[in-house]
Order: C-alpha cells, then structure tokens, then sequence
C-alpha cells in the first residue's frame, strides 16, 4: 500500500505515501495551503476552493487531490495567492460578516484570511442578501448570514442513530444552511461545542457561554493563520 | 394522507436511496411534499427532517405547497424566449389575474417558470402537469385557460399528436420528431436484437477493442474515448452498472429526445452490450422530469425486451444477466453532470462529486461505473453491428462518426439533423437554409457563441466541439440581453451552489450582465468581467461552474462592438437609476418622471 513518491511544492522536493491528500502533506512538510473546509480525517469537501493550486499547469483543489509521484505543484505564487484574496473577498461579499461584533473574532479564520492575504475593501460588489438567524434551539445558535457553506457541520455533527443536524437547503443563490430544530433540541453538550469549534466563522455559537476565551488572547490575535503550519519546520 | 405516504414508502422497500423516487410520487399524488409529509419520510427512513429538506429543496419541481390544479411551467429558456414566450406568459397572467410564481385562489391554476425543456424545436413550449404544450401562442392560451375552468383533464387539451412514437398510446404528446436529416448511424436503419446476439457470442474484451476502434467519444459533450471509459471501468473487481445519461439539461438541445422517442430499444440494446463488455448486471436510465411523458412508454418497451428474453435473466440463454431501471429527475441542469446524477439516482441532492475518484473507479453505490449519454449508447449498437473500422472512417481523424445536432432559433427547419464530424459551420447554416445570422450558440451556454468570420469552423471535438445544442441567432435579436444575459440567468439558478467561486459569480456575473444590458456598465465594468470569469472557471469543482462564464467571454471576445455600444466610458458609474426608481412614485403625483442629473 504505502509507496513511497517524491514531487515538489514550490520547488522544494517533497517525499510522501502516495495517495495522500496533497493539502495535508504540505502541512506536514510546513507549508501552508490555506483552507477553510477541509477538516483532517474526515471525508473532503472540496468546496471553498481557498486550497486551489496549479498541478502541472492545471488548477486543482489540494484537499481533493491525492498526491502521485513527479507533481509539480505550485502554490505560493502571486497568480495563486491572487485567486484565494479573490475567494476571500468573494464570501466577505457573499455573506453579511460584521466582525466586530461577532463572537468569533480572532477564532475566525475567515477573518484570520482576510487579514493574511491583506484584504482591504473586496473588488466585488455586496449581494446584501438577507438571511436568518435560526436561535429556536437551547444548545446553539445558527447565524445564517455568516455561513461559507464549508459543511463541516454538515459533514461531522450527527446524533447517536448517525442523523444529520445540519444539512444544505435550496441551490445555487439560494443555498441556505438548515438546523433540525427538532433533533437539536436534544443536542448534546458535546455536540456543541464540536459544533462551534469545526465551524470555520463565527455561525455556530453556544448558547449560555460567550467570550470563553477573551478577546486579545484568541488564535489569530498575535500570529497570523497558518503560522501553527509554518512554525513546524524552519 | 400519512397511511397514504407510508404506503408509498414501502413501495420502495424503505430505502432511503429511492428517496428521490419516494418524493417524486408524493409530490404527484398531493401535488407538493408538505412539511408533514417530510416529517413521515424522515421516521420511516431513519433520516433527519433537513435531511429530507436538503433533497427537496434541490430540485425545482418539488414544491412545500401544493401547485395548481393545473400547474403550469413555462419555458422561459432562450430559444423559447425569442420564439414569443413574453407574450403566452403575459396571456396566461392576463387570464388568471396571478402573476408567475402564484397560484389562484381557487387553487386552479399555478403559474411558473423552468429551464429548458429540450423542445427548442417547437417553441414556444410549456409543461402542464407534466403534459407538453408547444408552439403555444396568446389564443392558444386562451383555448387552454377555457379548457381548465371547465376541468377538461390536461391530457385531452392537446389536440393532435405528433408523428411516429408521439402518437404510442402510452405517450400521446403533441411533440414533433422534426427528423430532418438522418444519418448512416443513429437514425439510420436499426434492426432490433442483431447486434446484442452478436455481442452475446462476443468475449467481453473483443467488445471493448471493437468499441475502442471505432474512435468513439462520448456524445454528452466532453467527448471522453468510449472503448476507454469501458476498459477502465472493467478493469475493477465486483459489482458494476451502467448508466445512460438522459437528462439532456443544455438549453438548445433535443437531441436525446428524439433518440427516447424513437430509439428507445436501441438505446436499451447499446446498454446491455455495454453491461456485457464491463460485466455489469445492473444499469440505470436516468431520464429527466421534463420528458416523464415517455416514462410509461419507456417501462412497456423494457417489459417488452424482458419479455423477449433480451432483458433480464440468462439473456437469450447465454448465460448473461441484465436488467435496467429508470430513474427520474425532478428538475436541476447540474444533474446532466455524471458524478451529480449518480448522487441524485442514490437519493441524494445533486452535488457533483470530487474527483478522483471517477466514476467508472467509483460510481452509483460507489462501485464502478460507465455513464454514457443517450447518443453514444445508440452507436455502441451500430458499431457493433457494421463494425468499429466502419465507424471510425466516419467523420474527422480526432472525430469519428456522425452527430446528431438539435438545430434551433432563427431558421426555418428547426429539428435533428443527422452530420459527419467535420461539417463547417457555413455548410451548417446552409443546411438549414439560415439567413442573416447574426451568430451561432455553438454546443449550448456551456458552448461558444461565434461570429460569422468564424463559420469556417469545423464542427469536430477538435475544432468547434459540440454536444448537440446550436442555437442560430438571427440580425434582429439582441444577443447580450436575449441571450447572454438568459444564459447567465440560468446558470446562477441551476449552479449547485457547492463551490464559493460558482455559487457567488454567477450571481455577480448575470447582475453585470444586466448592468451592461441596462446601458450603466462602465469599460472598467467590462475588464473586471473578463478577470472574474476566469477565477470561476479555473476553481469550480465541476464543467458547470468552469463553463458557466464562456457566455461572457466568448461575446466579449467575439462580439466586443455590441458591448462597447452599451457602456460608459467613465471611470464609475452607478448602477442604481434615480429616474427608475422615482417613476412610479412621479407617475401618481403627476409630475414628469426625470430628475436633472449630470453625467
Ligand atoms: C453541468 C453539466 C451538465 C451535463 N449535462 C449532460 C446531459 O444532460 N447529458 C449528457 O449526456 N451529459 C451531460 N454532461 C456530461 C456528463 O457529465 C458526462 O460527461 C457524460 O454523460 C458522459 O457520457 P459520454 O461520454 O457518452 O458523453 C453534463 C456535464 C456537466 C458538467
Ligand atoms: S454553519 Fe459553519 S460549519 Fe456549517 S457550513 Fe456554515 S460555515 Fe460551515
Ligand atoms: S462548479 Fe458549480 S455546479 Fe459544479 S460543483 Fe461547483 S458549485 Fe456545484
């Protein structure tokens, strides 16, 4: 099963079990890919594209592809880092994100990208979509207007006969994230908290505890994201 | 109602991979899939409510509330547009006093509009209660508005039917073939059973080599080698299926169709020898909701092959077993895409699939697959029949064979035409006898839109490829408000909504397009358009969103002068319009709807 293969990011010569998903060997070399659904272990998503980079000349999503021998890979180049601001600033418009006064802040790593990739004002225009706020459950709240559809949630949270708590609404525009509020109501406490811990934005939040971890002491408020990665190897 | 539900749901043994079949009988039997009756599906299926939401909400023929007694969806794609769709719409609002999306009080009739339904041939074209209207005008709207209040059943309201297999009586539509041109291969001479006989006696192997030399590619527009796709498939151990992709979704295209309509045992055959080259027991027909009209037609005539021992177990007593399902749509372009629909055949919203896996490693019920399109299962069938070396001296070097086109729009014989790869695009529109055009939509808004100094083109994968859609824009029509921004439309609907850079362009993508269309574009507008189109199509999971932009681009490329006479050359301009938004407001005072502004 495990062959070894060697490829290169960058140029730096990379050897790995062929197979592996490329975005997680590159964080284990110590090279930041950014992403924002993928969630180590658990079956990829492929959907927030933040992970994009250029395989052989190919634009591709790392967190979907298995890594083979003699990939040339390309991710820290102005061309790539360009595209994943644009993805930034896209769900900056996309949703309504008003950080200063959200709970995740300094949790959040759509925020924590905003500021690696020195976001300053998207170059696209806000859709003002409204959406709601889903706060009908005793354990967590839903903001909606925040969601990235990562689905992570989707994905990880599920009750003890293996059904979903969350789940994708409607298509395309119209895509909402969706609470079983009936089944949430019996939502464990640790269910909960995985829940607004996997959440990547500041979506999924408990209710009866705020501000566990103060503000100024949070991930992102000293080191920019990705740094726990870079940090790995100097 | 709920025994009702419960009863339906143990038809489908409890399995919540028929969940989409299970909410396809529901809807038809109350004519919605209420939140009580997801709440029934979710308890009997072991499944959450927003589970059952999340599959519902996907496709757009499943609705909360009931519909109409007559529910009434019209096309409001582009061909059908430009064939006077505006005004049927505008009878039909007139009649009922709703507006589309409403339903009357008495709960007669309900208005909507839908995507394509591949009659482009016929425009323009309507679906009441799964019933097809076309060539429909504002008297005959009238007839049809009459015909409900006094209750007649929808399937008495359509007058003549159309030829050949339109008038089976298990279809009985009013649709035309319009075949105006058959070929050596798909609409030319099929007999019944020869080439599966053949097949049968045939090694598994000798069937994929014979496939491999005939050069076919897949017809559903990504032309991926078939013999290849077969060989990889049945490379892999246990359990396989094959599928045939009928979901024809690309607006401009009819083609299948026609195939479904006339072909289908030839379509079924192309399967089965298809089963019997990969070693598959199982296949799928995967037809979709606009073409439930020839569901009923298409059960009897697998009934009758099964009958006939050229179907199911120890087929013609070699030993060989098959059998096929049909599967139905319930409305979403995207499941056209191979990796989505078998999401979609297994229950599930249809999200395309991150690959690889590939299907044929990884299919429907994640075991290997082979997904072909409806056309290519038909020359499977001829290919056996006269030969692989026959075939392949058909048409071009990189495009062997012939292609059946779904020509539509400004021309005076819209239907199938039959062609050898390689045609040009000039001896096309001769064929067709089209004047004055203005432009071609070639293989569909996925496809290129082109200018005439390019009709030297060829028509071949490797020139000018096409899945079946071409679409012939006359001088009169505006091609960046009739077409581009139709297009975009639809995409912005029809993305599964899976992908950041899909969901949110196409949506900023169709509101610059109207920008443009509305004349407030500024040049800068016009370059940002040129920039994001290209961060959408290089980071989209799937062909949707990597296509999706080619409206824009290709007109821009080819057509720079209509968007130069619609923008401004200023550095910003706004897309809000004072005067539009006072008007209503003026028009009751009574004052002159204009306010004085500088530009
Ligand atoms: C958005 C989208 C829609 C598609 N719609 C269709 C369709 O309606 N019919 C079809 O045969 N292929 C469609 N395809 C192509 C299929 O994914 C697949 O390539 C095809 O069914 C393979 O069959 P073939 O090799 O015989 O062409 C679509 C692809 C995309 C990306
Ligand atoms: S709620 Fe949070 S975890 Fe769930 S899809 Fe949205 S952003 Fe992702
Ligand atoms: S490209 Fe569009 S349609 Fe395809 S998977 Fe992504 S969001 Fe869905």
């Amino acid at each position: 099963m495990s062959e070894k293969i060697k490829f290169t990011i960058d140029g730096k010569e990379i050897e790995a079990e062929k197979g592996q998903l490329l975005v997680e060997v590159a964080a284990e070399n110590g090279i930041y890919i950014p992403v924002l659904c993928h969630w180590k272990g658990v079956h990829p998503a492929g959907s927030c594209r933040i992970c994009t980079v250029k395989i052989n000349g190919r634009f591709m999503a790392s967190c979907t592809t298995p890594v083979d021998a003699n990939m040339v890979v390309e991710s820290n180049t102005p061309e790539i880092q360009d595209l994943r601001k644009a993805i930034i600033e896209m769900l900056f418009v996309e949703g309504n994100h008003f950080c200063p006064s959200c709970e995740k802040s300094g949790d959040c790593d759509l925020q924590g990208l905003g500021y690696r990739y020195q976001m300053m004002v998207p170059r696209f225009p806000y859709a003002f979509e409204r959406r709601e706020l889903e706060a009908s459950t005793p354990k967590i709240f839903l903001e909606k207007n925040r969601c990235i559809f990562c689905k992570r949630c989707v994905r990880m949270i599920k009750d003890e006969e293996g059904r979903s708590y969350f789940a994708f609404k409607g298509r395309g525009k119209h895509l909402e994230i969706n609470l079983d509020t009936k089944l949430a109501e019996h939502m464990s406490e640790e269910n909960a908290r995985l829940a607004m811990k996997i959440c990547p934005v500041g979506a999924i939040l408990r209710k009866e505890v705020g501000f566990e971890t103060p503000i100024g002491k949070r991930k992102y408020d000293h080191v920019p994201i990705g740094s726990e990665i870079e940090n790995l190897q100097n | 109602m709920e025994d009702k539900i419960i009863s339906i749901i143990g038809s489908y043994d409890k399995d919540p991979e028929r969940l989409m079949d299970i909410l396809l009988s529901i809807q038809h039997e109350f004519g919605c899939v209420s939140e009580i009756a997801v709440s029934v599906i979710a308890r009997e299926l072991g499944l959450s409510e927003v589970d059952v939401v999340q599959t519902r909400s996907f496709y757009h023929f499943f609705t909360v509330e009931p519909v109409g007694k007559y529910a009434v969806y019209f096309n409001n794609s582009v061909v059908s547009m430009m064939m006077g769709m505006q005004d049927v719409m505008n009878e039909f609002e007139q009649l009922t006093g709703i507006r589309i999306g409403e339903k009357t009080n008495d709960g007669l009739v309900s208005l909507h509009t839908t995507a394509c339904i591949g009659m482009s041939d016929q425009e323009p074209a309507a679906l009441i209660n799964n019933v097809v209207f076309t060539r429909l005008n504002p008297d005959k709207a009238k007839k049809i508005f009459e015909d409900m209040k006094a209750g007649i059943p929808v399937e008495d309201m359509i007058g003549d039917t159309g030829d050949g297999n339109n008038a089976h009586p298990l279809v009985r539509a009013m649709v035309s073939n319009n075949i105006q041109k058959a070929g050596p291969v798909t609409l030319g001479d099929y007999y019944e059973g020869i080439s599966l006989k053949k097949a049968l006696q045939m090694n598994p192997k000798n069937i994929i080599d014979e496939v491999k030399a005939s050069n076919l590619r897949g017809r559903g527009g990504a032309g991926f080698p078939t013999g290849l796709k077969m060989l990889f498939c049945s490379l892999n151990e246990g359990d396989k299926y094959v599928i045939c992709n009928a979901d024809e979704g690309e607006p401009g295209t009819f083609k299948d169709r026609v195939l479904l309509t006339e072909r289908l045992p030839m379509i079924f055959e192309g399967m089965t020898i298809s089963a019997k080259g990969i070693g598959a027991k199982e296949g799928i027909l995967y037809l979709r909701y606009e073409y439930k009209y020839l569901r009923a037609y298409a059960e009897s005539v697998l009934e009758e092959l099964r009958s006939k021992n050229m179907l199911g177990k120890n087929i013609l007593g070699t030993g060989f077993d098959f059998d096929i399902r049909i599967q139905s749509g319930a409305g979403a372009y995207v499941c056209g895409e191979e990796s989505a629909l078998i999401e979609s055949s297994e229950g599930k919203r249809g999200e395309p699939r991150n690959r690889p896996p590939f299907p044929v490693q990884s299919g429907y019920k994640h075991k290997p697959t082979v997904i072909n399109n409806v056309e290519t299962f038909c020359s499977i069938v001829k290919i056996i029949e006269v030969g692989g070396l026959w075939y392949s001296k058909l048409g071009t070097a990189d495009s062997a064979g012939t292609k059946l086109l779904s020509i539509s729009g400004d021309i005076p014989k819209p239907g199938v035409y039959e062609i050898e790869w390689g045609m040009t695009v000039n001896e096309m529109l001769e064929m067709v006898e089209a004047t004055d055009v203005q432009a071609v939509q070639m293989s569909g808004p996925s496809g290129l839109c082109i200018n005439p100094t390019q009709f030297d083109r060829k028509i071949a994968m490797e020139d000018l490829a096409c899945g079946g859609s071409v679409i012939v824009i006359g001088k009169q029509r505006d091609i960046l408000k009739d077409v581009v921004l139709n297009f975009m439309e639809f995409f912005e609907d029809e993305s599964c909504g899976s992908c950041v850079t899909c969901r949110s362009f196409n949506m900023i993508l169709a509101k610059q397009m109207k920008k443009v269309v509305e004349g407030h574009a500024t040049r800068n507008d016009l370059k940002n358009m040129k920039e994001w189109s290209k961060i959408i199509a290089s980071t989209s999971r799937c062909g949707l969103g990597q296509t999706s932009s080619n409206p824009i681009t290709s007109t821009l490329a080819n057509f720079p002068e209509l968007y130069e006479a619609r923008t401004v050359d200023v550095a910003y301009q706004s897309d809000f319009d004072m005067d539009k938004a006072i008007q209503e407001a003026c028009e009751v005072v009574g004052r002159p709807a204009r306010v004085p502004h500088h530009n």
